[in-house]
């Protein structure tokens, strides 16, 4: 048992394949199984607000697993878990776009102007609209020749995810009628995953500014 | 505990219940205490229901109930069935979540339970509920459900109209507003004990109706659905049904009701005044501030693919209503 934690331990390229099999029949597995229940009216008496929990809580918990991988990778003599922070977080953007498709699909059940308006005047449907649309740009910039084109900024580009995560904390928690509640343990995770990156955080919001202009942050570089 | 609300009209002790009553119910509901805590050490079935085809709902309490089923309130549209009825419940006393109520309120005893009618009333009394079963005759009321959340269910209730309790207890000229109150018993309803459990909010739960509204005769008292006696996470025994405002006007599990000269506290109003208003009549032309109320989902049978989106009427489609709000303005009293 000490000699695990004492030696760095590499995964071999067969047990990096094996634990992403593992994440991709869990999490898509999840998803067909709430979708087929939903779809044979077995998912609860209203099939619609149990998926859209289902989908929502499971983008969430996803994010929050993402958040995890990095510091454990740094503190476990496991480096090569941040292998797998990629599909962890493609399936919360998996999760977070069959959400919407929920929403607009079954719950809203295609009412184009309904969805407009929504979004636009009812600011905890904005709120979740707006981390839908980030993750959509961390998922859109995440394949290997992005990753090498953007430099140095991808990383000022994938820090987004921190607000992505406050952003759908905030949807979730207005989205319940009472406050006390499971968010309130979520946001408590949050934090404490957040306090591990105090100075990653600093440094993010100056380089945020020279995210939107390109040339003189590739002068500098 | 939420604030104690007074009228400006007091009435002492005596002429409320009978100590001898109360001090029994104390010591039946401290020995049914123990019932209720048993209840929540017992596996209970999850929302998701994985294997099985027909769902089974274990609910051995309920008895068969004598009815008549007058054609006025009778109906042609598709009902809820009653699995659905029975486990997509906002009863935050047995948990915030819908299927919570199902699971957790399943040992919920009822019997014995004591409603108090008193107030600003002539003749104040304290029932059974087995001289309501005798005093009232009941009726099978199809009513449609509109939920404040925008989803909404068709339930054939049995139940007697609230203006022949109310008629009994001789509301005096000063009456104008009637106060309703779920139990308050922490040991029993979990969620009064734990603000994780119960969404935190001040208990007991609160209702009110101004006199007029509860003298209507779409305005019942159920005591049933579905041809048999209340499920607990229905609002058993006995609970209010005001089919033209949203659910939560629909106060569940009653043990008194008081009649009064100012216009009562209501649990969702306190919580949240901008979101939830006194009078709650279901409106596709006044949105909650988080949603929209012009449409709703119509939770029948039938999966996700169900197209069940329909347009909301106003007062839930009991237009007869609209003279008690002649000369209200419902976007300001909403």
């Amino acid at each position: 048992m000490n000699r695990l934690f004492v030696r760095p331990i590499r995964l071999s390229r067969w047990q990096v394949v094996t634990l992403k099999t593992a994440i991709h029949v869990l999490c898509l597995g999840y998803l067909i199984t709430v979708f087929s229940l939903a779809i044979l009216d077995r998912l609860g008496a209203d099939p619609v607000e149990s998926l859209l929990h289902a989908t929502g809580l499971g983008s969430i918990n996803l994010l929050m697993v993402t958040l995890c991988i990095s510091p454990l990778a740094q503190r476990l003599p496991c480096g090569d878990l941040i292998r797998c922070r990629r599909l962890v977080g493609l399936y919360c953007f998996s999760y977070a776009l069959a959400h919407f498709a929920a929403y607009l699909l079954f719950e809203l059940q295609l009412d184009w102007t309904l969805l407009t308006s929504e979004i636009i005047e009812r600011p905890y449907i904005t709120v979740g609209f707006t981390a839908l649309m980030l993750l959509l740009v961390l998922a859109a910039t995440s394949p290997n020749a992005i990753q090498r084109r953007l430099r140095h900024r991808w990383q000022t580009v994938h820090n987004f995810v921190y607000l992505c995560a406050a952003l759908g904390l905030l949807h979730y928690t207005w989205s319940l009628k009472t406050l006390w509640g499971n968010p309130l343990f979520y946001w408590a995770g949050f934090v404490l995953l957040m306090s591990q990156r105090k100075s990653k955080l600093a440094a993010w919001s100056k380089s945020v500014g020279t995210l939107f202009s390109p040339r003189a942050s590739s002068e500098k570089s | 505990m939420a604030r104690i609300f007074r009228p400006s009209q007091q009435f002492t002790d005596n002429q409320v219940t009978d100590e001898s009553v109360y001090n029994q119910r104390r010591q039946l509901i401290k020995t049914l205490g123990f019932v209720g805590a048993g209840a929540l050490l017992m596996p209970s079935a999850g929302a998701v229901d994985w294997f099985s085809s027909s769902k089974k709902t274990d609910m051995p309490q309920l008895r068969p109930l004598k009815h008549t089923k007058p054609a006025e309130y009778q109906s042609s549209e598709t009902l809820t069935p009653f699995d659905k009825v029975t486990t997509h419940n906002n009863f935050y006393e047995f948990g915030t979540d819908k299927s919570d109520p199902a699971k957790r309120a399943s040992g919920f005893a009822v019997s014995p339970w004591t409603l108090t009618v008193d107030g600003l009333v002539e003749q104040p009394f304290t029932l059974g509920l087995e001289d309501l079963d005798k005093k009232f005759s009941l009726q099978e009321r199809i009513y449609r459900l509109r939920c404040v959340e925008a989803w909404s269910m068709v339930i054939p209730w049995l139940g007697f109209e609230l203006g022949s309790l109310l008629e009994q207890a001789q509301p005096l000229s000063a009456a104008r507003f009637v106060a309703f109150e779920t139990l308050y018993d922490p040991q029993r309803m979990p969620g009064q004990a734990n603000r994780f459990i119960g969404g935190g909010i001040d208990y007991p739960y609160v209702e009110g109706l101004t006199l007029q509204e509860a003298m209507h005769p779409l305005t019942i008292l159920a005591t049933g659905l579905y041809g048999k006696s209340l499920p607990p996470q229905n609002g058993a025994p006995v609970r209010l049904v005001v089919p033209w405002k949203y659910g939560f006007k629909s106060i569940k599990s009653i043990v008194r009701i008081r009649l009064t000269d100012k216009q009562p506290p209501t649990t969702w109003n306190r919580l949240a005044p901008q979101e939830y208003g006194f009078y709650a009549n279901v409106n596709p032309d006044v949105d909650h501030p988080r949603w929209s109320q012009a449409s709703e989902r119509r939770i029948t049978d039938g999966g996700l693919l169900a197209r069940n989106r329909i347009p909301t009427r106003l007062f839930n489609g009991y237009e007869e209503v609209a003279p008690l709000y002649k000369n209200l303005d419902l976007r300001k009293n909403y």
